[in-house]
């Protein structure tokens, strides 16, 4: 493992002591979904993005990344405290009257790194491509990030926005499904199956990526890919696979973790699992 | 006792979504950062002159309303100022949920420009005819809602709402209606406009219901009963005080909106009443019910929106006081 593929696994590992932290203390929220796109985040803010903890709206000069699914807002506050956009003792009020820290992200509340509401799902794609289109517009030459969930592929809007972004070329745009096969009432599987996911991107005209989303190399290795696809005339595709849960043994291998908090004594098993590398907050 | 009213008059008919393609076309010249979003009607929205003027800030999305919604919303980030184009009730009910969370709730700068509003859409019928509309977008915490009245005030509304920061829902329509408001008006989002001062009875109108409103003044002064008349172009936020001082004058009201009974504005200012200064209130709207095909003055005739209704209401109203 390389120095910088280390520092990033100990990030990783500390984010997912954030997130169990927080679900547990306000007895609710979405570990599951947080956990398995812990790494994606960690290499996304850590090593990908060109970004400014001073946080601006606009962005301009900035890569800006949108999270659609919204629901795994614990691995994207821990993300952005842990990066500097604010202390990461407010972690602490996650969910908690008067908080910054809603339930799914808002701008309303003005949390620095937060540029859309989601919660509602199938919406953050378009915003992407709105950002993107504006970058153009601005002859700014940083790049879009966005992240959905596959469950979230349900919904119609995003492929209104897949064809929109193939059609007019939005190629500075880098989206990424977490393909974990669950959602909350079973696996995606059982309850709508998303088939082929390679062949509907690309018959949809995206170029498609594979990434191993919990393996911190790979993610770093298929960010870093992605990037020099873009500015080629198409929208770029990341289909990251991942293990709902990841990093908690028992919060693997099942959906029961999408949207469910860990009791006392599952919050110590769990934190067994996750070495302390930050400094809890 | 004749009680002279205000006169206006008018030499042409103009759509208001001919008002609004001219106040855009404007608003792009006068700020670079105004880019423009149509779902496949440019035609219906008039939007040609803006698109031949800045094809690179204009961007045709297709019939995906929703997508629309969310790409004007991104655009915000970074500084431009999206005017979203389609009918109204695909610039509405179909993308409630993409205006609350990704326009309202986030506070972006989009403008939310709606065309074919109300039953004068005529011969496409109740599909298309949306009613509810502005009850659904004041409900919207933040939400600036506008209803002009003719060509002129649709264009000076236009161009005023580029220069507000904020989400901004401008409905406007199709057919021609008289153009009798003045052509170089400067337009203040939330002040409503004195059309005529009286005081028997307060007649607050919007939209195509206020050259109705005056059609009804002036049949009514024939009569002897003295109306003031207000053009509520901004149903939200509501000019209170022009309200309020208007019904302490004339201590009874008929409001007049091409839209709904229920919510619309007849509903804001009788919640206003309701708080400050109960009095009676009667409403010339559509009785709760969709519309149908049929030319768009049948269709006024028939759902109870026409000059003679107002006249109807206004005589009713004041044997209430």
């Amino acid at each position: 493992m390389t120095p910088d593929i280390e520092k990033l696994t100990k990030t990783a590992s500390q984010v997912r002591r954030d997130i169990v932290r927080m679900v547990h203390a306000c007895q609710s929220g979405h570990p599951g979904g947080s956990l398995g796109c812990a790494d994606y985040l960690v290499a996304l803010y850590f090593h990908t993005l060109k970004h400014n903890t001073k946080f601006n709206m606009d962005g301009h000069g900035e890569d800006l990344f949108f999270l659609s699914n919204g629901h795994i807002s614990p691995v994207f506050y821990s993300v952005l405290a842990r990066s500097g956009y604010f202390e990461a003792s407010e972690l602490a009020t996650f969910r908690k009257i008067n908080t910054r820290l809603q339930g799914h992200p808002t701008t309303h509340e003005n949390l620095p790194g937060i540029r859309i509401a989601s919660g509602s799902l199938g919406q953050g794609m378009s915003v992407a491509i709105g950002a993107a289109v504006a970058k153009k517009l601005n002859k700014d030459s940083r790049l879009v990030f966005s992240l959905h969930g596959d469950g979230e592929l349900q919904e119609g809007q995003i492929w209104e926005a897949a064809m929109y972004a193939s059609h007019n070329k939005v190629d500075n745009l880098i989206s990424t499904i977490d393909v974990n096969g669950q959602q909350i009432d079973g696996p995606t599987d059982k309850i709508l199956s998303l088939g082929n996911l390679r062949t509907k991107w690309e018959a949809f005209g995206w170029e498609v990526l594979d990434m191993n989303g919990n393996d911190m190399a790979d993610v770093v290795r298929v960010l870093d890919l992605a990037i020099s696809k873009t500015c080629k005339g198409k929208p770029i595709m990341i289909l990251m696979q991942t293990m709902m849960g990841n990093g908690v043994d028992f919060m693997m291998h099942t959906h029961k973790w999408h949207g469910t908090a860990p009791n006392d004594e599952q919050l110590a098993t769990a934190l067994g699992q996750l070495e302390e590398t930050l400094g809890d907050y | 006792m004749f009680c002279p009213m205000k006169k206006y008059t008018y030499t042409e008919k103009k759509d208001t979504r001919s008002g609004f393609g001219a106040g855009l076309l404007e608003a792009g010249k006068k700020n670079d950062q105004v880019v423009a979003l149509c779902a496949d009607l440019i035609g219906s929205l008039k939007m040609d002159a803006f698109i031949k003027e800045f094809p690179e800030r204009f961007f045709q999305i297709g019939i995906a309303e929703a997508n629309m919604m969310g790409i004007a919303a991104g655009l915000t980030i970074g500084g431009k100022i999206p005017f979203t184009g389609t009918f109204a009730n695909f610039s509405t009910g179909r993308v409630y949920d993409q205006i609350r969370q990704s326009i309202a709730y986030s506070d972006k700068n989009v403008k939310i420009c709606a065309s074919h509003a109300g039953l004068t859409l005529g011969e496409d019928g109740a599909t298309h005819q949306i009613l509810e509309d502005i009850g659904m977008m004041k409900m919207l915490p933040g939400m600036v809602v506008i209803n002009p009245c003719d060509y002129n005030q649709t264009k000076a509304a236009t161009m005023a709402i580029a220069d507000y920061h904020g989400p901004v829902y401008l409905r406007f329509g199709r057919p021609t209606v008289p153009v009798f408001t003045d052509p170089d008006q400067k337009f203040e989002i939330g002040k409503a406009w004195m059309v005529n001062e009286g005081t028997d009875i307060s007649i607050f109108a919007t939209g195509h219901m206020v050259w109705k409103a005056i059609e009804a003044g002036e049949l009514l002064a024939e009569a002897g009963i003295n109306v003031e008349i207000i053009n509520i172009h901004t149903i939200k936020p509501l000019d209170e005080e022009a309200v309020l001082k208007s019904v302490a004058k004339t201590g009874c009201v008929v409001t007049a909106e091409e839209h709904n009974r229920i919510g619309g504005l007849g509903d804001s200012i009788a919640q206003l009443l309701a708080r400050n200064n109960p009095v009676p209130q009667e409403y010339v709207a559509v009785n709760d019910s969709f519309g149908e095909s049929g030319t768009p003055d049948q269709l006024m005739k028939k759902y109870g929106l026409d000059t003679e209704d107002i006249i109807k209401a206004v005589n009713r109203v004041i044997k209430r006081k």
